[in-house]
């Protein structure tokens, strides 16, 4: 009753929908006693006067809304109840209905289904008998044929025996025939099949027979691929083909190797040959040599591929010979790069591919070729390469020149990268690494020609300045000497006068500097960023450091402290041929060097080059040391040689003159005069180079009239009583007394690096002479009395010069002191009458 | 220590010629010849008494003239020759003689030494060595090893042989070469070799060392050029026959080998001035003395060139020795070439130096001033070398 009622409340208004639904499926579970959703339910159901409930109590419920409810409600409950209760008997008779619909269907059908069976049952029957007819029917024709099929299959193996006999049989033709059509490949994998089984049954007569057959054919296809392999002409390809073959032939793969290499040795060694003979033709003709700076250009354009992989063309299409007239290095390179190199590659990785990397199968793995093949190719690499190494070698040492180093690094640069290639192809091969050394030892020499080239530059700027110094006194222009190189022509283009000496040292120091710098680039090149080799430590350390600056730069600077001491040595003993100038110009540019020059030049290497000191390097202070001991021994022996000068005409005028019989002095003697002027010239050719240096303060009496009166009265005191008999020890005494209160005189003695210095050692050198010489002499009256003329002379003219003009005093003292002692009529002039002659001259 | 202080003695004249008495093996004595052109020279003869170290002295009159060379005779330690410039009527000739000393010279000296000054005694001339036909006297040489009896005389341009006869009353020119070229030529000094019996002479004159067979008076060699500029003094190393040392204006001294005559063996160049004279020690031919007009002495030590072995040359076979040896090994060592001493006694240039012919470590040297110091070789060098 409670569904109908919850039924008919589906069919209730729409606005309570949902929660209807939900109703009715509750109310119809409630209804088929399904019972799910528990307590609710239940504590819904207690209430009796629940509708829905199952403890609905009719009286109840009545009673209830008896008691609540007022007559018209009670109306309408009625109304509502008789109209739910319509409508839950109209669904449940839906119901009803519907569901006796279906079971009569379902009742229908199975009624239909037992007919159906048993129609199926029939047929199945009857299938089955089929079947098992179909089997005994089937049985019974394999039974009968079974030994068909048998006889069949024996008959087919007969048959593919009889198809490889007879292909052994045929095989010797086969393999004349691939022979004659040169089809070895064919000809090879046709024996390899057959070679099994002729082994095999080697015993039988007949398949010996043809086991010899194939041998003999196979012999000879061995030889003639040998005979191909051996022949120079075939292509790589050929080769790597017939190798292949040949190993596959079971030929033993060292003499493969062997044959193989001497094979490529014999091409690789025309190639050195090529170039062999590319270095002996410059002896036959050099003179063909048009433009050989054209040449190298020209030439990289030709060859841009050098950087290419191994697998260049063919080197051979180069002629071997070329009528080419001296090629320069860069092109010399080249075509070793090309040829050789090349070629040596391909070598080496067509023998790799066809010995080492070969994948190895059968037996052939066994036989460990790899290790020995590449042990042969390193020594056949080797051998090769040191001859090509000779090769480059003799071709670098012509390289002389040291114009232009850009060729020569770049051809360097080259060579060291084929290498690196090469060292690629072939790791662990002592080539590359020789051939570093080799680019090594190009540097050292290059540098070492460098270093001659700088000698030989400041050998030849030099004899400029020679020659300079020598042509105002032979030629009045300066034309002469402006063609003696570009060097002075600044400094003789000045025509009315010689070049002086300050600017003969500027132009000298100034173009030896250039040198040095340019010099500096060129070497630099082999240290430049984009060359290979630059980034070996060898030229990242060694070659900086003691390569260039202590090979090139130091060595330099040494050489030219120890040229200019040679100057001094074999000057002296040899008559002295160096012009005094010269000395005095070395001297200052040494000096120049101490100062300023080599710590420049030594700061701009460092910087240039930025050398790591990793050995201890010659420092600055060492070298400057140097420099300035050979300014000093230049100077000394430039004072030496002007001291000798002088001395020289000083003796001749002494020896050569009869002082016994001389007349009465009326002149100051020529020679005095000359010394006098040489000694000016002397003292301005010294003031061009050198300061003034420091003298002793002259007093104001060291005008010539109150010093003549000072020696001369000295000169009385002195040797008066050296003719008066009584007394003969008064002279020594007297001398001996002033001598012990002056300075002992070194005549030869350094000087300094300033004019007064250099002045007063030739003066003391000058005079010095004229003393020993007078000593060595007799004297009459006017002998003596020309000697005080001669010595008032020189000391009016020479206290100027020096640093201390009692040192001309006191040699002047000395000299007429020693003439006296030797007069054998001592009578001096009086004093006022040497003054007349002295003012007169 | 005080033995090693010099010995100075002064003569009242100036004095360029000094010689030791060569005949003399027992006293240490030295010949000097005074340069006075007023007074009578005089020939002094200075003993050394290494003992007590005092000088005695004797005087000798040479009235003939100043005295620029003194030679004494190998033999007859009384012989002795002369070169000096006798001054007549204006005219300046240097001639040589050969005198002998009077017999009692010695004697008086001892009996007393003062007086000897007031009465000196006259030389006794034994011959002239007539020069007039050619020119100056600029030394005269004993033969080394000989009788007493041959003299060579340097003679302007002229090498003159001569023989004493008649037991040296009279002298004989035996032969002679002479220079020939171009210009005035003169020499300047020269030494009898005393190698080669004696048969072997060098000169010197300008710039150039010859070498003279004696025997066929014919030129051997000929150093061109030898010194820088004017040679002025020769000496054979006394033990090694081919070395030869000489001197010059140039400040130098060098060595020489004469069959190598390119280059000097080994050069020195320690005077400031011209060097006037250089002596090899007769006995040690690696101690060199050198004179200079620097007024310098200076004694040298040429171990390398010496004819006394030199570094480990000696020592080899002793090596494996003991260790002992290896140290004074390492002593010995720096006995290199070397300067052993510069002697600055003299205020005036030094004209002469000259070995003591009785004792191998003593020396003289002469300064034109007339003063004349007695050296040592220094203690150390001298056991350095013995030992």
């Amino acid at each position: 009753m409670d569904a109908d009622l919850s039924a008919s409340a589906a069919t209730a208004p729409p606005d309570t929908e949902a929660g209807r639904k939900r109703r009715v499926h509750g109310m119809l579970k409630l209804y088929y006693g399904l019972n799910e959703e528990g307590k609710s339910d239940q504590t819904e159901s207690l209430d009796p006067c629940d509708i829905n409930g199952p403890h609905f109590d009719p009286e109840v419920y009545l009673n209830k809304l008896r008691k609540e409810c007022s007559l018209a409600e009670l109306m309408d409950q009625e109304t509502c109840m008789v109209k739910q209760i319509r409508s839950l008997d109209s669904d449940m008779q839906t119901l009803v209905y519907e569901n006796y619909n279906k079971f009569i269907s379902a009742t229908d059908t199975i009624r239909k289904m037992k007919n159906d069976f048993k129609k199926m049952e029939d047929e199945m029957d009857c299938l089955s008998t089929n079947m098992a007819a179909i089997t005994e029917f089937s049985a019974r024709i394999s039974g009968t044929l079974q030994d068909q099929h048998a006889q069949i299959t024996k008959l087919s193996g007969v048959h593919t025996l009889l198809r490889k006999l007879q292909f052994l049989f045929e095989l010797p033709a086969r393999l004349n025939k691939c022979l004659e059509l040169q089809a070895y490949a064919q000809a090879v994998s046709s024996h390899r099949r057959a070679r099994c089984v002729l082994q095999q049954y080697s015993h039988m007569p007949s398949f010996r027979g043809i086991q010899d057959d194939c041998h003999a054919i196979m012999d000879q296809l061995a030889q003639q691929l040998r005979q191909k392999f051996r022949d120079g002409g075939s292509s790589a390809k050929d080769l790597s083909e017939c190798v292949e073959l040949l190993l596959q032939l079971d030929e033993p793969a060292e003499e493969l190797c062997d044959k193989f290499l001497s094979h490529a040795q014999s091409r690789l060694e025309a190639d050195l040959l090529g170039l062999e003979a590319e270095l002996r033709e410059p002896v036959s003709g050099p003179v063909t040599t048009i433009d050989p700076a054209g040449a190298s250009s020209s030439k990289p354009t030709t060859t841009p591929t050098d950087e290419g992989p191994a697998a260049s063309p063919q080197p051979t299409s180069t002629p071997i010979l070329s009528p080419s007239a001296r090629t320069d290095i860069l092109e010399f390179i080249d075509r070793g790069c090309n040829e050789f190199v090349s070629s040596l590659c391909l070598v080496i990785a067509s023998y790799q591919e066809l010995f080492i990397n070969r994948p190895q199968e059968g037996d052939l793995a066994s036989k460990n070729i790899p290790q020995m093949a590449s042990g042969k190719l390193h020594s056949f690499v080797d051998a090769l390469a040191a001859q090509y190494f000779t090769l480059v070698e003799r071709r670098i040492q012509e390289e002389k020149g040291v114009g232009d180093n850009s060729l020569l690094v770049r051809a360097l640069d080259r060579f060291h990268r084929r290498l690196q290639a090469l060292s690629k192809l072939l790791p662990g091969s002592p080539v590359p690494s020789q051939g570093t050394e080799i680019v090594v030892r190009a540097a050292r020499e290059r540098i070492r020609q460098y270093l001659a080239a700088l000698q030989s530059f400041y050998m030849d700027s030099l004899t400029d300045v020679r020659q300079a110094l020598a042509a105002p006194r032979l030629s009045v222009g300066g034309a002469g000497v402006a063609g003696s190189g570009g060097l002075l022509a600044g400094a003789a283009s000045v025509k009315d006068a010689p070049p002086s000496l300050p600017d003969l040292l500027s132009s000298l120091s100034a173009s030896i500097l250039n040198q040095i710098k340019s010099v500096l680039a060129s070497v630099h090149l082999f240290a430049a960023k984009d060359i290979t080799f630059s980034n070996k430590p060898y030229f990242k350390g060694e070659f900086c450091s003691e390569g260039v600056r202590e090979g090139l730069v130091v060595s330099f600077i040494k050489f030219v402290c120890q040229s200019s001491r040679q100057f001094c040595e074999s000057a002296g003993d040899r008559g002295g041929t160096t012009p005094p100038a010269l000395l005095l110009l070395l001297s200052r540019l040494c000096l120049d060097y101490e100062t300023s020059t080599i710590s420049y030049i030594l700061t701009l290497t460092d910087e240039q080059f930025l050398v790591q000191h990793h050995n201890p390097v010659t420092a600055v202070t060492a070298l400057c040391a140097e420099a300035r001991e050979a300014a000093q021994k230049l100077l000394n022996h430039y004072v030496k040689v002007q001291g000798l000068i002088i001395s020289q005409m000083l003796r001749k005028s002494v020896e050569t003159r009869d002082w016994v019989n001389t007349i009465e002095p009326r002149n100051v003697r020529a020679v005095m005069k000359r010394v006098v002027e040489d000694t000016t010239s002397i003292d301005v050719q010294v003031g061009l180079l050198y300061e003034e240096g420091v003298r002793k303060a002259h007093s104001s009496d060291s005008s010539k009239r109150t010093f003549s009166v000072y020696s001369s009265s000295r000169q009385q005191a002195r040797y008066a009583p050296s003719y008066t008999p009584s007394a003969p020890m008064d002279t020594n005494l007297l001398s001996n007394i002033h001598k012990l209160f002056s300075e002992r005189i070194d005549i030869f003695s350094p000087v300094e690096f300033n004019k007064v210095s250099v002045l007063t050692g030739i003066i003391k050198i000058s005079l010095k002479t004229f003393l020993e010489c007078v000593r060595l002499r007799t004297f009459g009256r006017y002998g003596l009395q020309q000697i005080q003329v001669d010595c008032h002379y020189l000391q009016m003219y020479l206290w100027r010069f020096v640093s201390d003009e009692n040192l001309v005093h006191f040699l002047l003292d000395e000299i007429v002191g020693s003439a006296a002692h030797r007069c054998l009529d001592p009578a001096p002039m009086e004093q006022s009458v040497i003054e007349v002659i002295c003012e007169r001259g | 220590m005080e033995d090693d202080a010099p010995v100075i003695y002064g003569l009242e004249f100036q004095a360029r010629a000094l010689t030791a008495q060569t005949a003399e093996t027992d006293a240490i004595r030295f010949l000097v010849g005074t340069q006075s052109l007023k007074f009578d020279n005089q020939i002094h003869i200075i003993d050394f008494d290494d003992e007590n170290n005092i000088i005695n002295k004797n005087v000798l009159l040479h009235q003939a003239g100043e005295i620029w060379h003194i030679s004494g005779s190998p033999v007859d330690k009384s012989v002795l020759t002369t070169c000096y410039n006798k001054t007549s009527d204006s005219k300046v000739v240097a001639c040589a003689a050969v005198w002998r000393m009077p017999a009692e010279w010695e004697s008086g000296a001892h009996e007393s030494p003062d007086d000897s000054s007031n009465n000196p005694q006259t030389l006794e001339l034994l011959c002239h060595l007539d020069n007039t036909a050619h020119g100056n006297m600029a030394c005269v040489l004993w033969e080394p090893m000989g009788d007493g009896k041959k003299l060579i005389s340097l003679t302007d341009n002229h090498v003159l042989l001569w023989d004493l006869q008649e037991s040296s009353s009279t002298a004989a020119i035996s032969s002679s070469a002479t220079l020939e070229g171009k210009g005035q030529l003169k020499f300047t000094s020269g030494k009898w070799s005393p190698h080669h019996n004696c048969t072997q002479l060098a000169t010197a004159n300008d710039t150039a060392i010859r070498g003279w067979d004696i025997r066929s008076m014919s030129q051997i060699y000929c150093i061109e050029n030898a010194h820088g500029q004017l040679v002025r003094d020769l000496d054979f190393n006394p033990n090694k026959q081919y070395y030869l040392a000489s001197c010059g204006d140039d400040c130098k001294v060098k060595f020489w080998d004469v069959r190598n005559i390119g280059e000097p063996v080994k050069t020195l160049e320690e005077h400031s001035h011209w060097v006037w004279s250089v002596r090899y020690n007769h006995s040690h031919d690696q101690l060199v003395l050198t004179g200079s007009s620097d007024s310098r002495v200076i004694l040298s030590n040429m171990v390398s060139i010496s004819s006394e072995p030199f570094g480990h040359l000696v020592d080899e076979d002793d090596l494996s020795d003991t260790e002992e040896n290896n140290q004074e090994e390492k002593c010995k060592e720096p006995l290199q070439d070397s300067i052993i001493a510069t002697y600055e006694e003299h205020e005036d240039s030094v004209y002469a130096v000259e070995w003591s012919s009785a004792d191998p470590w003593l020396f003289a040297s002469l300064s034109y001033d007339g003063r004349l110091v007695i050296n040592r070789v220094p203690r150390a060098l001298k056991y350095r070398i013995l030992l």
